[in-house]
């Protein structure tokens, strides 16, 4: 039997490379973590008719179904068809499955639609931007967590957006009780005091988790109306110089976001390692290479940040460099 | 006697009202509540229909108005007290002075919780005078019950028919609006705005879900029951249970001297809660009922008990917010019924 398979065409299309001779594993893709029970059981009935009857639960919260043939490959993808358009992905050609697998699933905790302490609809902003960026064969990461808890581990991704409320106080509902003093320090950050009886709360300080609300008993605190966010760039796990990532933007907007992220793509494009493997290169290195400020000159490029975002105009990682000494002395 | 009104005849009505009345009613807040994106339903000065809230239970209860979350009672300077003002018109200060009377849009059970207020405040020794001045002002209109929500049990408290002492009634019927008329004196501002004249009759609740048994007496030995014991462990003590509460009246005192000026001050009265950390702290660190367990022992009692024993009515009218509002589940109507058990239980045994 002659098996001539385009190994790079078929990782594009979502099929990993297995160390299996003859067998590959498709990989379903799921932004913000949140799929229908019928997709489900649709990604169960390939698993029993062209997998081995298991399915992976991925760690960017992606479904892998390995034990398929490669000759399978066409048949699944006509069964994963049902699937892309029930998670709504992008796909020009509705005949070929999923059109990259370079930009990663977008993960998101579940947010607001579950969680006490969700500072927005994390799920939603994920199908957003899973729909302004997918597909595309750069590898990018993007993750969202509801807040600073960061659940979603978001700290290990390109972009870790993280939700935050300003949180309002009405002096006149404030009965003095002191609950919000007492969970902001044990919950989140002590960036509130009593003062007077009342709550004074240290701006800089305040992460905007959103604690003193969900802990007050009268509704002295509530949240901002809007939604803001903090953006944690550059972090990256892997053989070189794994690190977390940090913030460089506080309070910014969800445009805003979008737009930077997109941006992000050209100057990926402009600046990645010709000979980087497969095309993929964390765009962390690349910022390493060329400068923070002409990251910021591309990420920003037509992005009018709002005027209450703060943006670091410096960032600094760390991180150990295995390239470099990895004896433990 | 009474009224159909649109939408927009109840908009003219409130207009008209307004004139001579502040009217204070529940008022749904977009985004205000704990979680994201989530509503509070809770009572705030309103001018016309657009923001009244008559088909939820509110969240919070109108003592708000009587008794304030946190109320300056005087300014003190050196040598001279000057006494604070009280409720102002919509979006002005506490303290401006605009004395028109209030009326109060409330349900039955919470028309029964003003009687309770005022026995504690008017009729419970001294009456109290920051609570008189405020109380005198108001007038209240009566919020029809057309159904009862999911965890009332105001008929088990006999607080389902509203007392005499409305001026007049809403309620939503479809896309309209009912009022039943009961005091002359707000009749024109109806008259001219309504669509139609009608008999109307507030609708109120004949039936709950949630069924309530209150103790027909209480042995001494229910201080020690285990049954509080639970509570210890289950209860934060936030006392979300008590600022709900429209019949809870702790209150506490707080002197402030001004940051720039510790020769400068005000006195506030601010509401307390018995499940709060600080309740009955005394001088030299005591503190009685220290645990979660005693704290609703003492709560419980005096609702369904210890109330009755003074005035011979109960205090709780059976509105159900504590239970809607307990971040933990805990359900004061279940603990009402374990308690009216283990008194019959432990009774049983004495005899």
């Amino acid at each position: 039997m002659i098996q001539d398979v385009n190994v790079k065409a078929l990782k594009k299309n979502a099929f990993r490379y297995s160390k299996v001779r003859g067998e590959t594993a498709s990989r379903v893709r799921v932004p913000g973590g949140l799929v229908s029970a019928k997709s489900m059981a649709r990604i169960v009935e390939i698993a029993e008719e062209f997998g081995n009857g298991e399915i992976f639960l991925t760690n960017r919260q992606g479904v892998e179904i390995p034990g398929i043939s490669l000759d399978d490959v066409p048949k699944v993808n006509a069964l994963l068809q049902q699937i892309i358009e029930d998670t709504k992905i992008n796909q020009e050609d509705t005949s070929q499955g999923y059109l990259a697998s370079g930009t990663r699933n977008v993960v998101a905790c579940p947010g607001k639609r579950l969680c006490p302490f969700g500072c927005y609809d994390t799920t939603a902003f994920a199908q957003r931007m899973d729909h302004e960026i997918f597909p595309n064969n750069r590898h990018v990461k993007v993750a969202f967590t509801g807040c600073s808890n960061d659940c979603a581990h978001v700290a290990l991704n390109d972009f870790g957006i993280i939700g935050m409320t300003e949180p309002q106080y009405d002096p006149a509902r404030c009965i003095g009780c002191g609950q919000c003093v007492d969970w902001c320090q044990r919950r989140s950050v002590s960036a509130l005091k009593l003062v007077n009886d009342k709550v004074v709360r240290d701006e800089d300080r305040c992460i905007g988790c959103g604690v003193c609300v969900v802990y007050c008993p009268t509704r002295a605190w509530t949240r901002s109306p809007e939604h803001y966010f903090r953006v944690k760039i550059m972090g990256r796990t892997g053989k070189q110089n794994p690190r977390l990532a940090q913030d460089w933007l506080r309070w910014v907007d969800e445009d805003s976001i979008v737009k930077i992220v997109k941006n992000t793509y050209a100057f990926i494009e402009e600046y990645i390692d010709p000979n980087a493997p497969e095309g993929k290169e964390h765009i962390g290195y690349i910022v390493d290479r060329v400068g923070f400020d002409e990251f910021c000159k591309w990420a920003l490029e037509g992005v009018e940040l709002p005027e209450k975002c703060q943006r670091a105009t410096r960032v600094y990682w760390d991180g150990k460099r295995y390239d470099r000494d990895n004896s433990l002395r | 006697m009474g009224y159909v009104l649109k939408r927009e005849g109840l908009d003219r009505a409130l207009a008209a009202l307004s004139k001579d009345y502040l009217l204070y009613a529940p008022v749904r807040k977009v985004g205000e509540g704990r979680f994201t994106d989530v509503d509070v339903v809770r009572y705030d000065f309103v001018t016309d229909a657009s923001g009244l809230e008559l088909d939820a239970k509110s969240d919070y209860s109108f003592k708000e108005l009587l008794t304030p979350l946190s109320q300056t009672l005087f300014y003190f300077t050196e040598d001279a007290v000057r006494e604070a003002g009280g409720p102002g018109a919509p979006g002005a200060p506490a303290q401006a002075a605009d004395d028109r009377p209030v009326i109060v849009f409330l349900r039955a059970c919470d028309l029964h919780a003003v009687k309770r207020l005022d026995q504690m405040y008017l009729g419970n020794g001294p009456a109290d005078t920051f609570y008189a001045r405020i109380r005198d002002r108001v007038r209240f209109a009566l919020i029809g019950c057309t159904q009862s929500f999911a965890s009332c049990f105001c008929v088990d408290m006999g607080a389902n028919v509203a007392p005499e002492g409305w001026l007049f009634s809403l309620e939503t019927s479809g896309d309209d609006f009912l009022c039943a008329i009961a005091d002359e004196s707000v009749k024109a501002a109806f008259a001219g705005a309504a669509s139609a004249e009608k008999d109307v009759t507030p609708s109120h609740v004949t039936k709950n879900e949630v069924h309530v048994r209150t103790p027909s007496s209480v042995p001494a030995s229910i201080y020690k029951d285990p049954l509080w014991d639970e509570y210890t462990n289950r209860c934060i003590r936030c006392g979300r249970c008590n600022i709900v509460c429209p019949t809870c009246t702790c209150f506490t005192m707080q002197d402030v001297f001004y940051t720039d000026n510790g020769r400068v001050g005000e006195r506030r009265r601010v509401q307390a809660s018995c499940m709060i950390d600080g309740y009955t702290n005394v001088a030299g660190g005591g503190q009685y009922r220290k645990s979660a367990g005693e704290r609703m022992r003492f709560k419980v009692l005096h609702k369904v008990w210890d109330f009755r024993q003074r005035f011979g009515y109960d205090m709780c009218v059976g509105c159900g917010r504590c239970d809607d509002v307990c971040p933990e589940y805990i359900s004061f109507a279940a603990c009402v019924n374990k308690l009216t058990d283990a008194c019959e239980r432990e009774e049983a045994q004495d005899e």
